[in-house]
Order: structure tokens, then sequence, then C-alpha cells
């Protein structure tokens, strides 16, 4: 599966359009990482554990949209879009959405 | 009055260690801006080459950086008086070029990445950002 966030694939040419295909995915952290979280929030600097978290999940999203991809035999995903909302303290919705393309 | 010695310590501990913090974060910026100069990063569409494409993916890079108390203090007060907040600014400008290097470091040995968009969400309490970085790598045949 090719993913790009442009509107077409460079060097290949798309052949047939598929429509929107997204994948979503909400997750909260534990409470004990969010203590530790709680201390970095005095001293400052990266919140390592939310980073993983968020980078995780995303990937988690982007599996999803792939599913609907190959469901749809789609070999090639466009115009990737990310978008991230805090539903909850200490849990964001992750969503991404593209068009399922078949390239050659 | 205990509570008062404890925000006082609280804000003393932030002033010194975020500055730390803050300081060496600026420099490993500095250097690995510097060593990742060679990739360059647009958020044009197209290429600005005609070159034989080899192959295109999407790269991304996300950082989540808290600000000190301190700083969240500052920001309180100048939330109060209105006015440029600068103590957001590094926040802001740190987790930004720390997504972007992130992303450069995921696509080494690509000629260009195009489209690069920078998204910014609150996750957790105040004073904490995510930023993430992302966009299609493009690789040249060679």
């Amino acid at each position: 599966m090719i993913l790009t966030n442009i509107e077409s694939i460079p060097g290949k040419k798309v052949v047939e359009h598929f429509g929107l295909v997204c994948g979503s995915t909400v997750r909260a952290k534990n409470a004990l990482k969010d203590i530790g979280a709680g201390f970095k929030n005095i001293v400052g600097g990266e919140l390592k554990s939310y980073t993983a978290l968020m980078d995780e999940s995303r990937r988690e999203a982007i599996e999803r949209m792939e599913q609907q991809a190959q469901q749809l035999k789609a070999n090639a995903i466009i115009n990737v879009r990310f978008s991230t909302s805090n539903i909850a303290p200490g849990a964001a919705e992750l969503y991404v959405y593209g068009t399922a393309v078949r390239v050659e | 009055m205990f509570d008062l010695i404890l925000l006082v310590v609280l804000i003393g501990v932030g002033y010194f260690a975020g500055t730390q913090v803050e300081k060496k974060h600026y420099e490993s910026i500095k250097e690995r801006e510097a060593k990742l100069l060679y990739l360059p990063t647009v958020s044009s569409k197209n290429l600005l080459e005609e070159k034989p494409v080899d192959s295109a993916l999407l790269v991304y890079g996300n950082a989540v950086i808290s600000t000190d108390y301190f700083k969240v203090i500052l920001a309180g007060l100048r939330n109060f008086l209105g006015g440029e907040v600068s103590a957001y600014e590094t926040l802001l400008d740190r987790a930004r070029r720390e997504a972007i290097l992130r992303l450069k470091e995921k696509a080494q040995g690509a000629d260009i990445v195009l489209n690069l968009r920078v998204e910014t969400c609150q996750v957790g309490k105040a004073g904490s950002t995510e930023v993430l970085a992302y966009g299609t790598a493009v690789y040249y045949k060679k």
C-alpha cells in the first residue's frame, strides 16, 4: 500500500478512484503514566510516554484505513490527512482519511 | 502557609530545571537541524525538478513537549493582563522543530519531502502540546 499526502503518486499513474477511506481510534493513557506526565509538567521537557502513545495510535488508525482500502482492492491511498481531537481529559481521538486509488 | 511554600518551591524548581531542559533541547535541535540540512522539506505539492521518480511514501514525526511550572504561572499572569504570551512561543517552536526533525530522520535517503503539513493539538494538561508533521518523501531514480 502506497500512501502520499499529495494528489498523485510521483512516477505512477492513477487508473481508478474508489472514494474516501478512513480510520480512527480513541486512546487514553493509564493513570500511572499520567502521574509521571504531571511531574514532567513541573520541570518541562518531552512527555515521552505521550509521544509514544500518539505515535502508536496513529499507526493503528493508518492500519484501519489501509484495511478498508484493501477491501476495495485499492493499492494506494492519496491525499492522506491527519486530524486529532481532544475528546476528554487524557483521551484523544486520532483520525486519518484519504482517497483510495489504484495505480500502475 | 504550607501551600505558599509549595508554590514557591514548584516555581523555583520549574524555573531552574525548565531553563536547563530548554537550553539542552535547543542545542540538540540546532545540531540535528544542521545535520539534516541536505534534505529539503517544502510545502509545495509539485516536484521542483523534472526527474524520474523511483518511489514515494508518507512520512510523519510527532513530539509531545511540556513547558515548566514557572512558565505556566507566567502565562497565567499574561492571560490576565493580555498581550503576547512569549512563555508559550518557545514551547511551540521547540515542539514544531522537533516534529519536523523526526520526520526528516524517518525520511533519510529521500531526495525531497513534498507537501509538509504541521498540525498542533493539546494533550493532557495546559502547557503541553503535541505537534504532528507529515509529508510525502520522494526518492529519485539513481
